[in-house]
């Protein structure tokens, strides 16, 4: 198949589910435990990223203290908790990382 | 009513919120500005073109993570044998970074047609999460900012805005933030594919700079956790996406990010 036939298919498709229910929204009623779970969307879908990020390295389960993205992460997650400050919780991690990474 | 007469507003709006932003750089604040305020300005575009810079801003720590991933993608769609033009392309019209990873992947490898598009398709089915998710928040506005705003409507800018969202109801022009968030993250999305086409670069792995959109995820999700239904959704989904990783096309994202949503459901109703 050719490439630019799969970008068009596949950038339609992408699209429609981005637009799916902005669009519908408005024309159709949604019932309340559905508006009560999309309020849980963020921290479920964040959390699906985040865990396998720092638990997995190299495609392989480590929950060993030799995982330095799972230590800087930790670290991470106590600044954004204490703070709530953006920059400064990616700026300890990515610190706690690189130092981690050096002294091993 | 009001939404309806504002399209062509809002265009106006960018553009002196552009120019406000210069002056605001100047002087450091607008509101020590009042005659620009007063002759070109109503107290209406000031807050939608806050509302716009509110957007650029809270996605530019993200732009860190993301340039990288762009240049990367643009080498290795160029060592797949993608020519540029279509490479440029993908990122316009897909405008999806793992699925164009991906994408280009498979490309190389040879695989038919109908699976790539079946492997975006399934790559990108947590779009309609994004997508039922901030749909309240953009119900009223016209169909046509609808189909712009569902374009720009990508991981990194769904993050940032639904989290502001969710701290600051009810504000108005708060489509505005999705539009600033949504364009710094195109621009920056087609500026680093460019230089990856164009430069063949890649900054070195060793930086880990891939980390910091993981540590970005980390700043946002903290916020939005505000209950025990929060708590139990995001402990849930991280357990099961860990344990569901080995599934293809990112079909564990999407298990893990229901069966979380669905046990943070359960647990409100236990009280």
């Amino acid at each position: 198949m050719n490439i630019w036939l799969m970008i068009l298919v596949g950038g339609l498709l992408t699209y429609a589910m981005r637009l799916s229910f902005i669009l519908l929204m408005g024309k159709i009623e949604f019932p309340e435990w559905l508006r009560h779970s999309l309020s849980l969307v963020p921290p479920a879908v964040l959390s699906a990223i985040i865990f396998p990020e720092l638990l997995f390295m190299d495609g392989r389960l480590d929950l060993s203290l030799d995982n330095n993205r799972l230590l800087a992460g930790l670290v991470a997650i106590l600044v954004a908790w204490r703070t709530r400050n953006t920059l400064l919780t990616i700026a300890v991690g990515m610190a706690a990382l690189l130092i981690l990474q050096a002294v091993r | 009513m009001l939404e309806n007469r504002s399209g062509k507003a809002h265009l106006y709006m960018i553009f002196f919120g552009l120019f406000g932003f210069q002056i605001s750089l100047m002087h450091h604040h607008l509101d020590r500005m009042p005659e620009v305020t007063q002759t070109t300005r109503s107290p209406f575009s000031i807050s939608a073109a806050r509302q716009f810079w509110t957007g650029v801003r809270i996605e530019l720590p993200l732009l860190l993570g993301v340039i990288p991933f762009g240049m990367i993608y643009g080498v290795l769609a160029l060592e797949a044998g993608i020519t540029p033009v279509a490479a440029q392309a993908m990122s316009s019209l897909l405008f999806a970074g793992s699925a164009q990873i991906i994408t280009v992947e498979l490309v190389r490898t040879a695989v038919p047609g109908f699976i790539v598009i079946l492997t975006i398709f399934l790559l990108n089915l947590r779009h309609v999460l994004y997508s039922a998710s901030i749909a309240p928040y953009l119900a009223q506005l016209p169909a046509r900012w609808k189909l712009l705003l569902a374009y720009l409507l990508t991981d990194e800018a769904y993050a940032v805005t639904i989290i502001h969202y969710t701290q600051h109801k009810d504000a108005p022009h708060r489509h505005m933030v999705l539009l600033g968030a949504g364009l710094t993250l195109w621009s920056a999305w087609q500026l680093s594919t460019t230089a990856g086409i164009l430069v063949g670069a890649v900054i070195p792995s060793e930086w880990s700079l891939d980390f910091t959109i993981a540590l970005t995820f980390i700043a946002l999700v903290m916020p939005a956790i505000r209950d025990r239904p929060g708590l139990v959704a995001a402990f849930t989904a991280g357990i099961t996406a860990v344990l569901a990783y080995s599934l293809p096309y990112k079909l564990g994202l999407v298990l893990a990010s229901l069966v979380g949503i669905a046990a943070g459901m359960w647990s409100k109703r236990l009280r």
